[in-house]
């Protein structure tokens, strides 16, 4: 069951809700600049949060790089008016559902097929040093 | 013999198999051939699945012979008449096939073959096309000229010192070069059309979900969109009779009846008559910054539309200035998120740190290791977009520029039935020459980015040579959503119109990259 | 570890107030998973009930599941929650490898339901409006079994081996708001809730509600500020804890507890509370500190741009809301009218958060007293002896059944006891048990006969005393009786024989 609205405009029928604990973001990490501003310690924030690890000279270029773009892209708030709403779908479309009927599965041999490595039912990985989320 | 089968468009080498003139195992086996000579020059393919494709074509053969042909493979099913079985086509890297690597061009799946199939691949497996390999791109389809491929770059079949665009060089390149009549492309903003500009090829990218993303490994969800690549817009028509279509595994996959977009091609060539057309020139998308012999070029097509009847008006669209920015949050923002998957746990590379380390160090070594520098960049940036005290100034910025630049459209689509642009501001530039300097390749797209964000459909045929360097120009028509067939039928006269010019498509003119003698033999045959 | 200084429980209400909130996560019982058609079942061989979707693998893509939005919609409609016109689902990004595609599909402003309550009754009878700020969906990891080191917990683990059958299973999250109020019944007020909650899914069909197996999850978040003097402003709010893995009724009240004497003692000696994860101990009884929260819980939210808004029509939102069970308290009322219970017997089911067990036994066919009788008497004293809770020993049919053996004269409550700890211990079924263990009450007379003869004829002066009509005498022979039948049978058909036989 698929139906379309008739417009991109999301959220006509929005109630307003207050920011609460579950769901407000939380504020900048240290050593964050203000928008617009790129340091080194908030490129190496952004590293960890993409688990990417990057050395201290890979770090220093991006940070050069992404100011450069950041400074660009940023023209966006210039037009991003209150009064415009988002559109995260190019296409309006809404309720688009799957019935509750089971359909086909992997094997298990194709499911590990990709796996580096696994003990023949499940896949392996390192010690894990952090908690469940 | 073999050299004229890989000159044939798709259409009329499905002519040949049908009435049983030319096999199956000839066509794949010419194309095997030409593959063989040009690849070590172009370099379009990542895997080139000889065995499979010759067996593929076997069976066709033998189901031809006896009459066994299903409704899907003699195009009965489709209503378009249009018979493709048995003829070859490549596919772009970021395609899952069941049968071959995919690696979306990136280290970090290099040998990956998954255990499905994505549905565009099914449904031309089920059509009887022929699957010859997977093709170059940028990895993950980050980029503009295949130089940001791990696996090196694809070369201009015009000038192998030029990128041959991207991310789908290697589609595009492998068209043009005749090493597959037709192939499977995706364009997130522009990697189907702008690849076919600079490569004198056909190339549309259809409405946001006109084609089933399933199996399409994401760049960015809300842009991605798989498409055809082709030397003749009916060809790209005929592919996207077969890939096209609602597919229930795919949310954003549209229900929509669609119209035969091959019936579109055949009529727009028919015809070639465009009275009542209105196109629009898009004043934001032509002039400073785009290169002389382009300009010229789309200029005197646009002329051509004039002569056979389409009034042309200039249209402004003023939204379309922040196209870009928006493009680079969105675009980064998605693909951080989605990229997050490749972490050497159930697919792919495993990099393990000197020493050993927990499963953190292990994804943090492997995801430097296995992605390259703009594949990088971009995460951190996308990271950025979406991150605390950020999110609302960026990422939400670029979706409210999302919503004008829909509107933009919303309102020049009130007056004019198609818009027009050059697909590219520039020819193919020299390999190297942006490859240090992101923002300039990220400009190149400037042409192209608008119908992604919109989710209209797009597409580029070439519309000459640029007098200052020999190389290929693309045109650009944009039409409302889900008006796709639109362009085919306007595609299609344009193309006729220019080819009765020339007296021969463009692609004719291309160099002859196969050493002289593999062919010799031959020609007798000719 | 080190036993952490703990203050006195009466003391630490005295110096502070807690303040609590509570995130519930429901598995739903559809039969597909949230985002992909596989089977909604995870015991079994691991890595067999995933598609490419639950697996994370490049190009697959998620389709959401309408019964779990329908299922949604009623649990929210049951917790008394506005039903969002729009709802939407969200990427929340962290990596970890459970989350097959390091971000999990949840909602984050725009969830489906929002802005309910639910009363719950302390076992004062006191009713307390518990306000729920939202539930929303979202999808289950895979499971991590850790291997090497010596508890099979994360630390000190050589390597980790994942499973992701439950990996998309769908869930229900349910958030409260900040409950104020509680004071001294904090702990029984938490598992009043989380006991509420889970009659509320049973009674929907909407989950399995197996808080042993996972399917209904709770942490709870406290925090305790000071106490002021009257007239003087509040303090303000104390740091909170969030306490996970508290997976039984019992464990949410003890968890509780712990956590104010825990913190209080902290508080009291100048101390600060860190705000971070505790991780409860069912065997230890107390909680270990996690992982801090910090900047590091980004989880740059966006809109799932592979999923649409929901958009539910007010038909369906009022068809189900036809279709609800009625409300917690009003339901509590009925069935203590319905079953004639005392206002005590009533508020010891409640209390013993065995409610939904008693339904589910008198479904089966059981009367409602056998079924309190047995529930809050022999199994709830195994419970405790055992440290678990009584739903997790036996299923209401199994006890629907012992009861019927019962009452059918099978088995004496003695026998029937016996019965039950088979039935615990995994033997089977009470049949199966009785069979097995040859537990069966001997109903053959002629066995009886022959067992009271003897007994008669050894006690002779019994026999001489029943015959002179002191017939309190025969005590004494069917005592015999019993031990030569080895408990197994019936007492009262004893005595009737013996008295037959001795005349």
């Amino acid at each position: 069951m698929s139906t379309e609205t008739p417009s991109s405009s999301e959220g006509e029928r929005e109630i307003a809700r207050p920011a609460t604990s579950a769901n407000s973001r939380p504020a900048p990490a240290e050593g964050a600049g203000g928008p617009g501003e790129i340091t080194t310690a908030q490129v190496a924030h952004l590293a960890g949060l993409a688990r990417i690890h990057l050395t201290d000279d890979e770090i220093t270029k991006l940070t050069g790089e992404l100011a450069a773009i950041v400074e660009n892209v940023a023209k966006v708030t210039e037009v991003a008016t209150p009064d415009v709403p988002a559109t995260s779908h190019p296409i309006p479309l809404q309720n688009v559902f799957r019935q509750d009927v089971v359909g086909e599965t992997l094997t298990q041999e194709q499911a590990l097929s990709g796996a580096p490595e696994h003990d023949g039912s499940r896949f392996r990985v390192s010690a894990i040093l952090g908690e469940e989320q | 013999m073999s050299h004229d089968l890989t000159r044939l468009s798709a259409s009329a080498l499905a002519q040949k198999l049908a009435t049983r003139e030319v096999s199956s195992l000839e066509a794949v086996d010419a194309h095997l051939d030409r593959i063989a000579a040009v690849e070590p020059d172009v370099h379009a393919f990542l895997h080139v699945a000889a065995d499979q494709a010759r067996a593929t074509a076997r069976a066709i053969d033998a189901r031809r012979a006896s009459g066994d042909l299903t409704a899907d493979e003699t195009g009965a099913a489709r209503g378009n008449g249009s018979e493709l079985a048995g003829v070859p086509i490549a596919i772009k890297d970021v395609l899952c096939t069941i049968d071959m690597p995919s690696t979306a061009g990136s280290k970090i799946l290099q040998g990956w073959v998954p255990p499905y199939d994505a549905t565009v691949v099914a449904r031309l497996r089920k059509a009887g096309l022929v699957p010859l390999g997977k093709t170059n791109m940028d990895e993950f389809a980050m980029g503009s000229s295949t130089e940001h491929s791990a696996y090196g770059p694809t070369h201009n079949p015009w000038d192998l010192d030029r990128i041959p665009g991207g991310s789908g060089g290697g589609s595009a390149a492998a068209v043009a070069a005749f090493e597959a009549p037709l192939a499977l492309g995706s364009d997130t903003g522009g990697s189907i059309r702008q690849p076919a500009a600079v490569t004198g090829s056909v190339g549309m990218k259809p409405t946001y979900g006109g084609v089933s993303r399933y199996g399409a490994i994401a760049l960015a969800s809300s842009l991605d969109q798989v498409g055809p690549v082709s030397r003749s817009v009916l060809d790209a028509a005929l592919l996207h009779d077969v890939i096209g279509g609602h597919d229930a595994r795919d949310s954003t996959s549209l229900r929509d009846e669609w119209p035969s977009f091959a019936a579109a091609a055949r009529e727009g060539a028919a015809t070639r008559s465009l009275k009542g057309l209105k196109v629009g020139i898009v004043k934001e998308l032509q002039g400073e910054g785009f290169q002389a012999g382009v300009t010229q070029r789309f200029e005197e097509a646009v002329a051509l539309l004039t002569a056979a009847g389409a009034e042309v008006v200039e249209v402004s669209t003023p939204s379309f200035e922040y196209a870009i920015s928006a493009y680079y949050l969105i675009l980064p923002a998605e693909a951080s998120s989605n990229l997050a998957k490749f972490d050497s746990v159930r697919f792919g590379l495993r990099v393990n740190p000197p020493g050993g380390g927990t499963v953190e160090d292990v994804m943090s070594a492997t995801r430097e290791a296995g992605f390259g520098p703009e594949v990088k960049r971009r995460i951190i940036l996308g990271t950025y977009a979406l991150s605390a005290g950020y999110y609302d100034a960026y990422y939400g910025s670029a979706q409210k520029v999302r919503t004008l630049i829909q509107r933009d459209f919303a309102r020049v689509f009130a007056d004019v039935d198609v818009l027009v642009s050059p697909s590219a501001p520039t020819t193919a530039f020299k390999l190297g020459e942006k490859l240090d300097d992101p923002l300039a390749m990220y400009l190149n797209d400037l042409t192209t980015i608008p119908a992604n964000l919109a989710g209209v459909p797009g597409i580029s045929l070439p519309v000459g040579l640029a007098p200052e360097d020999g190389l290929p120009v693309g045109i650009q028509f944009m039409a409302p959503a889900r008006e796709d067939a639109r362009l085919y039928k306007l595609g299609a006269t344009l193309e006729a119109l220019l080819e009765e010019k020339w007296g021969h498509p463009l692609l004719s003119e291309a160099p002859d990259l196969a050493p002289q003698e593999m062919f010799a033999s031959e020609e007798g045959a000719v | 570890m080190a036993k952490p200084e703990l203050m006195d429980y009466d003391k630490a209400l005295e110096l502070f107030e807690p303040v609590l909130g509570f995130e519930v996560h429901v598995e739903l019982n559809t039969k597909t998973k949230m985002f992909s058609d596989a089977p909604n079942f995870f015991g079994g061989e691991p890595n067999t009930n995933v598609t490419p979707v639950d697996l994370g693998l490049p190009g697959s893509l998620p389709v959401v599941n309408e019964q779990a939005v329908k299922y949604a919609i009623s649990l929210g409609l049951a917790l008394g929650c506005s039903i969002a016109p729009t709802s939407r689902f969200a990427r929340k990004n962290y990596f970890y490898p459970d989350l097959a595609k390091n971000y999990q599909i949840s909602q984050f402003d725009e969830p489906i339901a929002f802005t309910g309550s639910v009363e719950v009754e302390l076992p004062d009878g006191r009713l307390f409006t518990v306000p729920i700020e939202r539930a929303h969906m979202e999808e289950d990891a895979g499971k991590l079994t850790h291997v090497g080191g010596a508890t099979g917990r994360i630390q000190g683990a050589e390597y980790s081996l994942v499973d992701y059958n439950r990996a998309g299973v769908p869930l229900v999250e349910i958030v409260t708001d900040i409950i104020y109020g509680a004071e001294a019944d904090a702990p029984e007020l938490a598992k009043a809730y989380v006991s509420t909650i889970r009659d509320i899914v049973v009674a929907l069909g909407i989950s399995d509600a197996k808080m042993e197996r996972g399917n209904l999850r709770c942490d709870a978040n406290i925090s305790l500020r000071p106490r002021t003097a009257p007239g003087e402003p509040p303090a303000k709010l104390g740091t909170r804890t969030e306490t996970k893995n508290v997976n039984s009724l019992r464990s949410v009240e003890r968890a509780i507890r712990y956590e104010i004497q825990r913190q209080a003692a902290i508080l009291a000696g100048g101390g600060t509370i860190v705000q971070e994860t505790r991780h409860w101990h069912e065997d230890t009884g107390q909680t270990s500190a996690g992982r801090p929260k910090s900047d590091a819980d980004d989880y740059r939210y966006f809109p799932e741009p592979d999923l649409l808004p929901v958009v539910p029509s007010l038909e369906l939102i009022e068809e189900l809301r036809a279709a609800l069970p009625e409300a917690p308290v009003a339901r509590r009322r009925r069935l203590k009218a319905d079953w004639g219970f005392t206002d005590l017997e009533f508020q010891d089911v409640v209390n013993s958060g065995l409610l939904t067990e008693i339904v589910e036994t008198t479904k089966a066919g059981a009367s409602a007293q056998s079924a309190r009788k047995w529930w809050t008497g022999e199994i709830a004293r195994v419970a405790n002896q055992r440290g678990v809770d009584a739903s997790t020993l036996v299923s209401p049919l199994h006890v629907s059944e012992l009861i019927a053996l019962v009452d059918a004269g099978t088995l004496t409550d003695r026998l029937a006891r016996q019965v039950l700890e088979g039935v615990i211990e995994g033997e089977g079924t009470p049949d199966e048990v009785v069979a097995g263990r040859g537990l069966a009450v001997v109903s053959d007379d002629g066995a009886l006969i022959a067992a009271i003869d003897e007994a008669l004829a050894a006690q002779p002066d019994v026999l001489a005393k029943i015959r002179d009509g002191k017939v309190q005498a025969a005590g004494a022979v069917i005592g015999a009786v019993m031990k030569a039948m080895k408990g197994q049978a019936d007492a009262a058909r004893v005595r009737e024989l013996v008295l037959e036989r001795a005349v």
